[in-house]
């Protein structure tokens, strides 16, 4: 009776497993601690039903399975084993019923918690996320309480945002370009979501709370942080080879220091001020290689992570990398001319910047242009680039 | 009463036409038999391409970083062509083309489909389609990377592996795909309507006739959605079009696209994805109902109920489509509904599992291996039906959307417990295909290593999707809230995959083998009631029934009746052996009336 | 050719056809089909880019030339079930050639349309256009295949002779067919012409919007 045998074992195995398992919900970080009751009732009746239904099928197989009987058997062409009972309409009845009172247990209290989701309490701080092929970046309307219109055409090296710089209401938003983004203790946070590319998720586990980010549109959910720390943001939504070295976090504060750190964010007027300055200062690219290494820096990705203008991204700056002295995560030291340059795009987990995420991953690239993307790379400054 | 008939029927092909060469036997042929096992054996090609494809991705999962050559690019083009693969070129081409082929003209007592003709162009169309996908790997930029759901605007602009060519040879054979599966469903549906035998009503129809040919219903009303989806797409592809491309830039250059609508894609992909698992698990139903009830040796537990589940589950899975966008961004009180309908449907489902169990409840449960296979199922069925409950509830989805829990789910409910009725039935019907039995003894390694492997892979993934591991990563390091005892979990059911992968090679081995020396077949093997273990030669010779087509009398699962001399009773025995089908059925008049 | 001898059931004279069911079953294929571009159309209009092409004047002589074949269908299906076989041929070849007619002047009507710079690619109503249109005339050329089936069995080799009973069946499912074409195409220009984004708005409206 193997697969009697089985069956229990199977039951047993699945129901200690779920005891036993470290693997469960994230700890909660939000007020949606009804989303993880709903979760836990959900469990207790499908539980249920799967032990309940798991367990009559091996009684059924225990006491039904065909015997011969004894070892000398004739058994008579006239001898049935199995009963003859084609249907029974009031067991059906009770059993459509009593499922559908099962399912509507299951339902309503389901719809409840959905109705507070759909409907963000009033006086929300509300903050603006945008995605974008991988990185994240955030805004907060500034004193006037209103965001800036924004368009896909204004998205520059300067505006990675997409901020209508005629739009005035946008002035004073604050910008906040990195990945990390705060949001103060015990009050409610509407999340505004925006993409100028392609589709992501804004996702982080322990607030249970998330959406899909769909560029056109801007999308929202809402939470509560109950708890301080800082907390990793995860996209969601297959959005292309980096989709999954999308990282970004949240860090909950005290309501004193959230203001004290929102007070520190710099305006939109003041970036595009600074961005104004540096753009005199950069000449163009005339040298075709150079050019041709900068259209796969972005076809490829590499922007996603590597700035050009000196600040610091997933992965390091290209500003100055060509000839530089790089300190490696083993404590090992070298100087990154070409050659090493290619190796290290060639092999990137070979070794790892100090200070930066084993998370690059292998491009595809032939001879022709690697050449190409370490003259984009040199063209960026550096100490004696040597080619 | 006897009636000479030249056309209008499949018959126009018949005795000075039946095929004499090896070409028009086996390869152009019109007969449905052969086209089933065309379908069969070209579906199974591409699984087995899948298979591969999934062990390649779970060879990352379990070891990141081991395989050098499974970078992030490649690793989302085997996921996009496993899932494609596996949901359309394998189980959907598997049920409607191989099993629908083979079983309904034998089950309803037809001498071949309405449409020969179009039959046989439906499975040489059907290659083509898969030939053009395979092509897609050696397309320059390889095979689409987007995900089977091939959401816009990601899959066509770069940074998603394969957005210049693959998807254009992937949304091509889609299309040439749907165009075969239209004829193909074509003659399902006609077939069913048109050409049963004399006394085969509707309600005395085995309950694999009822799955396929709900299933293909469906499938001829879903499908257009996917091919309204995939022609638009193309169009914004090659020609610049913006049904759903919005303004948007692309790794920092500006696109031409403005005003399209991501979300005007999902809705018409799930109009057609929803009803699709459904297309694969209606005839799945279907078949395992045929097996527990012959190799318990009891009729199907309530027939007429069965019935209308099946068709209740039809019609009801053409509104729960918006419960895979729950989380999509779409107007959020879209949710209330679709969690209503997703749950409602769960109640006709679970009639099905309690009739499958009523009918082994005092039944003589003889141990093959197509029961075991049954048996199986209803385990992984009600294991994964059960976690679509979770999915469903959109408050509950909401944390669990997109992320491991999804996959095991689906996995469970759509991979696992079809394909566990796939082997069932193989191993079922082998006898009647080809005259020979498959070898039992590898029959139950089979068995023993799919049913056990598969749980092992899918019940513990769900708790890592708990935890809130997403779907479609390449890896997780660095990621502080994933404990290093998930990534020894991954190592674990990668283990359990290969094992899983590298075992069904007992399956082709065992088909091969047997079809060649394996026993030698009894013509009803299994002492079934229905028509299809009737005919005159087994296997059965072209134009199946002989001279004179069966005449039926009863229902097709008049087994352990009272009073019978045998446990079972043929439908086309003469109706003075008994076994009618309980009283409630179709009302006297209907029953024997000239057609 | 020899026949074989089965056991059938007798038909009764109202019986439905096994081409006939078919064709019942794939013009619910493409009613869903066209169902689903045409609500693919008045979803993509809650877009705030949509702008209205003017359709041009050739969408009239199209429209005149389906209704003409139709017409012409239906009197060649109503000869040829009479066995007024002469009769039936003329009309079907007319019915055939309005649907090729047809075709044409939708050819004609693109073209006045790309003189003018409407492109498939920049402006969404034309994007639709052209693929409605181009849907729309596929299901036509597939009509005219089986079209030319039925004339060839229309025709058989002693001229003289009437065609066999199953051509005049033939002939009325093309002419079955041709009406549906019809009946799509009379939607499909109703809302090109007809649906705008403040009727989609007013009927969508309480389901609220797409996004």
């Amino acid at each position: 009776m193997a697969i009697a045998v089985a069956l229990i074992l199977i039951v047993a195995g699945s129901v200690l497993f779920h005891l036993a398992s470290p693997w469960w919900t994230t700890p909660l970080a939000s007020n949606w601690g009804s989303i993880d009751g709903m979760l836990q009732l959900t469990l207790l009746i499908t539980g249920g039903f799967f032990v309940v239904l798991n367990a009559f099928l091996v009684w059924t197989l225990l006491r039904y399975r065909h015997r011969e009987r004894g070892p000398n058997v004739v058994r008579s062409p006239g001898e049935l084993h199995a009963a003859y009972r084609p249907d029974n309409k009031r067991l059906e009845r009770m059993l459509i019923i009593g499922t559908a009172v099962g399912i509507a247990a299951l339902l309503a209290p389901g719809l409840f918690v959905y109705a507070e989701y759909v409907r963000p309490p009033e006086g929300a701080l509300v903050m603006e996320v945008l995605g974008q092929q991988w990185k994240w970046a955030y805004r907060f309307a500034g004193a006037d309480g209103r965001f800036g219109g924004v368009d896909p055409r204004f998205v520059g090296a300067s505006n990675p945002l997409g901020l209508d710089p005629k739009d005035a209401a946008g002035v004073d938003d604050l910008i906040v370009p990195g990945d990390e983004v705060h949001v103060p203790l015990g009050r409610p946070v509407k999340v505004l979501l925006r993409s100028n590319d392609v589709l992501h998720d804004f996702y982080v586990p322990p607030f249970r709370a998330r959406m899909n980010i769909v560029p056109g549109t801007v999308t929202s959910f809402w939470f509560t942080p109950t708890v301080t720390g800082r907390f990793e943001v995860l996209c969601a939504q297959l959005c292309g080879v980096g989709h999954y070295n999308m990282r970004g976090f949240v860090v909950v504060d005290q309501p004193a220091a959230f203001d004290r750190w929102l007070a520190a964010q710099t305006t939109f007027a003041a970036v595009q001020h600074l961005a104004t300055a540096v753009a005199t200062a950069t000449p163009a690219n005339a040298d075709p290689l150079v050019a041709r290494g900068q259209a796969l820096a972005q076809s490829k990705g590499c922007t996603a992570c590597h700035t050009i203008d000196g600040s610091t991204g997933v992965g390091p700056t290209w500003k100055g990398l060509l000839g530089k002295t790089e300190r490696f995560a083993d404590g090992s030291s070298a100087r990154l001319d070409a050659n090493a340059l290619r190796h290290d795009i060639r092999e990137p987990a070979a070794r790892v910047a100090q200070g930066f995420a084993p998370v690059m991953p292998k491009t595809e690239l032939s001879d022709a242009e690697l050449d190409a993307l370490i003259a984009y790379i040199g063209a960026q400054g550096g100490a004696a680039a040597s080619r | 009463m006897a009636q000479t008939l030249h056309a209008d029927t499949a018959l126009a092909h018949g005795a000075p036409h039946a095929p004499q060469s090896f070409l028009t036997r086996y390869v152009w042929s019109q007969d449905h038999k052969v086209i089933a096992v065309q379908y069969s054996c070209i579906a199974i090609f591409t699984g087995m391409v899948g298979l591969v494809l999934s062990d390649l991705m779970r060879l990352q999962l379990g070891f990141p970083g081991v395989f050098a050559f499974i970078d992030a690019a490649r690793y989302y083009q085997f996921v996009t062509m496993h899932g494609m693969i596996m949901v359309i070129y394998l189980l959907t081409a598997l049920f409607l083309g191989g099993f629908g082929n083979y079983l309904i003209p034998l089950m309803v007592g037809a001498r071949d489909m309405v449409f020969p003709y179009l039959n046989m162009l439906s499975v040489w169309v059907f290659l083509l389609a898969v030939i053009v996908l395979m092509a897609s790997f050696f397309a320059p930029g390889g095979p689409t990377g987007a995900g089977w759901t091939l959401y816009p605007p990601q899959v066509i602009m770069p940074g998603t592996p394969g957005h210049d060519w693959g998807i254009i040879l992937m949304l091509v054979s889609l299309l040439i795909f749907i165009v075969a599966t239209t004829m193909g469903g074509l003659n399902y549906v006609t077939t069913v309507l048109q050409l049963r035998c004399q006394g085969m009503t509707l309600m005395r129809m085995p309950l694999s006739v009822w799955g396929i040919f709900t299933a293909t219903i469906l499938a001829l009303l879903a499908f257009p959605a996917l091919f309204v989806s995939g022609v638009m797409l193309l169009l914004d592809k090659t020609l610049g079009s913006s049904f759903f491309m919005p303004a948007m830039v692309s790794l920092g250059q500006a696109t031409g696209y403005r005003g399209g609508s991501p979300l005007l894609f999902q809705h018409l992909f799930w109009f057609f994805g929803h009803p699709e698992v459904y297309i694969i698990a209606l005839p799945a139903f279907g078949v395992v109902s045929d097996l527990i009830s012959v190799h318990a040796r009891k009729a199907i537990f309530g027939y007429r109920m069965m019935v209308w589940a099946i068709l209740a589950i039809g019609v009801l899975s053409v509104v729960v489509w918006a419960h895979h966008m729950f989380v999509s961004g779409m107007n959020l009180y879209f949710g209330f509904f679709f969690a209503t309908t997703t749950l409602i449907i769960a109640v006709p489902t679970a009639i099905k599992v309690y009739n499958w169990l009523l009918t082994l409840w005092r039944g003589d449960i003889h141990l093959t291996v197509p029961m075991l296979f049954a048996l199986a199922f209803i385990c992984t069925f009600i294991n994964g039906g059960l976690t679509g409950l979770f999915l469903g509830n959109v408050s509950v989805d909401i944390p669990l959307s997109g992320s491991y829990f999804v996959v095991a789910h689906f996995h469970m409910v759509m991979a696992v417990s079809p394909i566990l009725v796939v082997f069932g039935g193989i191993y079922h019907w082998y006898p009647k295909v080809s005259g020979r039995m498959l070898n039992d003894t590898i029959g139950k390694w089979h068995f023993w290593i799919t049913f056990l492997g598969t749980y092992a892979i899918y019940f513990p993934m769900h708790y890592l999707g708990i935890m809130g591991m997403p779907r479609r990563y390449y890896a997780y390091d660095g990621y502080q809230f994933i404990p290093p005892t998930a990534q020894s979990l991954n190592a674990f059911i990668t283990i359990a995959a290969l094992i899983v992968g590298v075992g069904q090679l007992l399956f082709i081995a065992n088909l091969l083998w047997s079809w060649f020396h394996g026993a030698k077949a009894d013509p009803n093997p299994w002492r079934a009631a229905s028509l299809e273990w009737q005919t005159p030669q087994t296997p059965p010779a072209h134009l199946n029934w002989g001279d004179e087509l069966p005449v039926v009398h009863r229902w097709a699962y008049a087994y352990s009746v009272p009073g019978a001399r045998e446990d079972f009773i043929a439908q086309n025995a003469p109706p003075e052996d008994g076994g009618d089908e309980p009283e409630q059925a179709a009302p006297p008049r209907r029953k024997e009336r000239a057609r | 050719m020899s026949t074989i001898t089965l056991t059938r059931p007798a038909r009764p004279t109202v019986t439905r056809s096994n081409v006939g069911v078919g064709l019942w079953v794939f013009m619910g294929v493409a009613t869903a089909l066209f169902t689903l571009f045409t609500a693919a159309y008045l979803m993509r209009m809650a877009s705030s880019d949509w702008s209205s092409i003017a359709l041009p004047w050739q969408l009239g002589l199209s429209t005149a030339l389906l209704v003409a074949g139709s017409a012409a269908m239906q009197v060649a299906a109503a000869a040829a079930h009479r066995g007024r076989w002469p009769r039936a041929r003329a009309w079907l070849l007319a019915g055939g050639a309005c649907a090729a007619a047809f075709l044409g002047a939708q050819l004609w009507a693109w073209q006045a349309l790309l003189e003018a710079h409407v492109l498939v690619s920049g402006n969404p109503a034309a994007s639709f256009f052209y693929l409605l249109t181009a849907m729309h005339g596929l299901h036509v050329m597939g009509g005219l295949i089986a079209w030319s089936v039925t004339a060839h069995g229309a025709w058989p080799a002693d001229r003289a002779e009437p065609a066999l009973p199953r051509a005049a069946h033939a002939i009325g499912l093309c002419a079955r067919y041709w009406h549906f074409l019809l009946a799509v195409w009379v939607v499909l220009l109703a809302t090109l012409a007809g649906a705008t984004p403040a009727l989609v708005a007013w009927v969508c409206g309480p389901i609220g919007a797409l996004r």
